[in-house]
């Protein structure tokens, strides 16, 4: 736990959530400028401010990408998640910070498959949250094969459903 | 116009469910006010000045007499039995209470409707043109491309948490009847060389407290590639727009910022990275979407021509009655601005009595415009009478759309905890005026706009008289600006000088529509006149001679 | 006076501190000197009032109390153009109270 008077608040390094069963990176994430230079990091975090491209060219190395929601409505975050996983990454995202129950579901459908909110999350709210939406309207990063056993039915949109594929 | 189906119902039934979830636990306090507002926000729900207020979202300002019944009944249910309709061509109630918001989204589910995204920081209520499907000058109906735009942004998981709120129009003809260009992206479908129907994207417009005309930033996009591209104008958006300062946070800014050029190279940029990534629906969508948009049951060789018999009549039909592509038809404006009454209000039993004149004269659909008036799409010339006079006998009947009583205001002092000033009293007041002065009748078309605040919500920027309210040390004050326009000939009106108190401002509006009376030639409007003569002239009537 | 006014959490309704709990009525409300702070934060923890906030008043000789700032005088009374929705629905006039 944190003790209180630490300035620097780092959060919980805790895992609530994880969607992945690989062995989880078992080293701190580093900053965006700091992953760049050291060639043995397979962990990093981006802040609001960073460019998640920047991560393009070393994907392969990636092991672990924490995004930082410093405060749960600077939405930037969403957007570097889809990107990586646009761009291929299969690694591991995890939404660190601010990040709250009614976040859980975008988050989710952004690409990340793990969650470690600085304030624990109650478990049952959490559950109820991510199963809340039985279908999608636009595709993102969870579009995939269709299943209707899946979570949102599979992230596949529901004009994808109207039009022949179930 | 467009039915759910199976899943657009599984949709907001959903959404229902998440925000009772979200409000039970408010109440329990498992989630404090600043973790609760942006989520009741984006369901619409506000804490106004003296209860909460719900917006519930009209799209693209259509309904049916179905919905319309339901928001009366929703009036008398929940609230205190009248409705306020807006300039995104919403609905507003203002007597809400936390603990009934679940239900009313409820019932409101029950007849395909809902609160989803008519606030907070995500894409917003998409407003079209009130006369879609009706207009003779439209290249086609816009409201399928509205509807498609709809689902793409409902509870998109990207932009769900944008720098600010996020607005879009959509209109399909030259003349623009939606402010397009005042919006953060104003879509005009047109056709190309080879009859090829595409969107002219403007991005970047609004009002507020910097207003922006919004510049064309791409002017084809095929049809078949519109979500793709509205996709790339967001996330440039949600990853560069300013997140320092609230009042410097929508895209008009980033987009003047950066520039106009440099916004599209961006843009160009994710959208190239985006059609590899094959997010467009199915063109068969935009095609089952538009049989819903298809002609209803014209009837042909319908007579063209109205008795004029009756003054007030022919007044009304003159004023309040737009043309129609189909012959014998028009689009007929119901007025919600009486002289002295506070504009866009409607009653529970108005809006009942309205739902069943759209049901009985316009093939059961009406529309809201973002003048806060409603409309009746689709009526027989042969049947207005009738319709006028009941319009007439319930406070509808006014005959001044577009004239100097056809005003904009937001709800102002009276109801908003945004505002400076009461917007409500003035207008009350200057529509007093012009009726008892009898200028009214001869001013000829005359957009006044009246906001409370900064803010806007009254598009006084837009108005060829656009009045301000502000706070002058403790007191009301009004600043009167000239030279707005909404249309496609877009521009954003000028201060005269010093504010006013309330009767002054009233007067200043009067003095300012003798100096047209005065100085008009050859049937120009007032924005025309003072285009041509400008600022000089008013501001010796209103402050002197310098 | 510093006196203090907020929503009722449930239902929106404005209320002011009475010493005890929260009125509907301006009339009510007590001058809380330096204890804005403290009570604002007790309530609001306890959800007894939603986005409360302290204003400066004046208290008349009749014993009315005026919020210093006409958005808290509408507050106190309801909008000036639907005196029928207002907390003094048969008094024509209220509404210059507020202006």
């Amino acid at each position: 736990m944190i003790s209180s008077d630490q300035t620097d608040w780092t959060g919980l390094d805790e895992v609530q959530f994880r969607f992945r069963d690989d062995t989880m990176v078992d080293h701190p994430a580093v900053t965006v400028d700091s992953f760049v230079d050291q060639s043995n990091a397979a962990a990093v975090r981006l802040e609001p401010g960073d460019n998640a491209r920047d991560l393009l060219p070393h994907l392969d190395r990636l092991a672990l990408v924490e995004v930082n929601f410093p405060a749960f409505t600077d939405g930037r975050g969403y957007s570097a998640a889809r990107i990586l996983r646009e761009a291929g990454y299969t690694g591991e995202l995890r939404a660190v910070g601010d990040v709250l129950i009614d976040q859980l579901a975008y988050m989710r459908r952004c690409g990340f498959d793990s969650f470690a909110a600085d304030r624990p999350l109650d478990e049952a709210d959490a559950k109820a949250a991510f199963a809340r939406w039985p279908y999608v309207y636009q595709p993102a990063a969870d579009t995939q094969s269709a299943s209707s056993e899946e979570p949102s039915h599979g992230g596949v949109p529901i004009w994808t459903l109207r039009h022949g594929r179930s | 116009m467009y039915k759910y189906d199976q899943y657009d119902q599984a949709m907001v039934d959903a959404r229902v469910e998440e925000f009772r979830d979200q409000t039970r636990r408010r109440l329990e306090g498992k989630l404090t006010e600043d973790q609760f507002k942006p989520l009741r926000l984006m369901n619409g729900l506000y804490l106004q000045l003296h209860a909460y207020m719900l917006r519930v979202a009209v799209p693209y300002g259509t309904l049916d007499s179905r919905q319309m019944h339901a928001l009366a009944d929703i009036a008398d249910k929940y609230d205190r039995g009248y409705g306020h309709f807006t300039t995104r061509q919403n609905i507003q109630y203002n007597w809400i209470k936390l603990e009934d918001a679940p239900d009313i989204l409820a019932d409101l589910a029950k007849v395909e409707m809902h609160a989803i995204q008519t606030s907070g920081n995500c894409i917003r209520n998409i407003s079209s043109d009130q006369f879609a499907g009706a207009a003779a000058d439209e290249v086609t109906d816009p409201r399928p491309y509205a509807e498609l735009l709809r689902q793409w942004s409902s509870f998109h998981p990207e932009f769900v948490a944008l720098p600010r709120k996020f607005k879009i129009a959509v209109i399909a003809s030259e003349t623009d009847r939606a402010a397009m260009k005042l919006h953060d992206i104003g879509i005009r479908i047109v056709r190309n060389d080879v009859g090829e129907l595409g969107a002219q994207f403007y991005v970047g417009g609004g009002m507020g407290r910097t207003p922006m005309i919004a510049p064309l930033i791409r002017d084809f996009v095929p049809l078949d590639q519109l979500i793709t591209y509205s996709e790339a104008c967001l996330r440039v958006y949600n990853r560069y727009g300013r997140r320092d300062n609230k009042f410097k946070a929508r895209i008009k800014i980033l987009v003047h910022e950066m520039g106009a050029d440099e916004y599209r190279r961006q843009v160009d940029e994710e959208f190239a990275h985006l059609l590899g990534q094959g997010i467009e629906p199915p063109f068969a969508e935009l095609e089952r979407i538009r049989t819903y948009f298809e002609d209803p049951a014209f009837k042909d060789r319908l007579s063209d021509t109205v008795d004029r018999s009756d003054p007030d009549f022919a007044l009304w039909v003159d004023r309040n009655c737009h043309a129609h592509k189909q012959a014998g038809y028009v689009s007929a404006t119901i007025s919600l601005k009486p002289v002295g009454g506070i504009p866009g209000d409607a009653s529970a039993a108005q809006m009942h009595l309205m739902a069943e004149l759209a049901r009985e004269y316009s093939f059961d659909e009406c529309r809201v415009t973002h003048a806060q008036n409603i409309v009746l799409p689709h009526v027989e010339k042969a049947r207005l009478y009738a319709l006028w006079q009941v319009l007439e006998e319930n406070g509808l009947g006014t005959a001044n759309l577009d004239q100097v009583g056809d005003i904009i205001a937001c709800p102002g002092l009276d109801y908003c905890s945004l505002a400076n000033a009461r917007s409500i009293p003035l207008a009350q007041k200057i529509s007093q005026r012009f009726a008892a002065n009898g200028k009214g009748d001869t001013l000829g078309e005359l957009k006044l706009k009246i906001s409370g605040c900064i803010n806007a919500c009254g598009h006084h920027h837009a108005g060829h008289i656009g009045i301000l309210g502000v706070d002058r040390k403790g007191r009301e004050n009004y600043q009167l600006l000239l030279g707005g326009s909404e249309a496609e000939d877009t521009s954003l009106g000028k201060i005269t000088g010093p504010g006013f108190d309330e009767d002054g401002v009233v007067d200043a509006v009067e003095k300012a529509a003798d100096i047209y009376l005065a100085r008009r030639e050859d049937g120009e409007r007032f924005l025309d006149t003072y285009r041509r003569i400008g600022m000089e002239p008013f501001k010796e009537a209103l402050y002197g001679q310098a | 006076m510093k006196i203090l006014t907020g929503n009722d959490l449930k239902t929106g309704a404005v209320v002011w501190w009475d010493g005890t709990n929260w009125s509907l009525h301006v009339e009510d409300a007590i001058d809380v000197g330096d204890q804005a702070e403290e009570i604002l934060g007790r309530e609001e923890a306890a959800r007894r009032v939603n986005a409360s906030y302290a204003i400066e008043a004046m208290r008349a000789d009749d014993g009315s109390v005026r919020p210093a700032h006409i958005k808290d005088r509408v507050r106190a009374l309801g909008p000036t153009v639907r005196p029928d929705l207002t907390l003094k629905p048969a008094d024509p006039e209220a509404g210059n109270w507020v202006i």
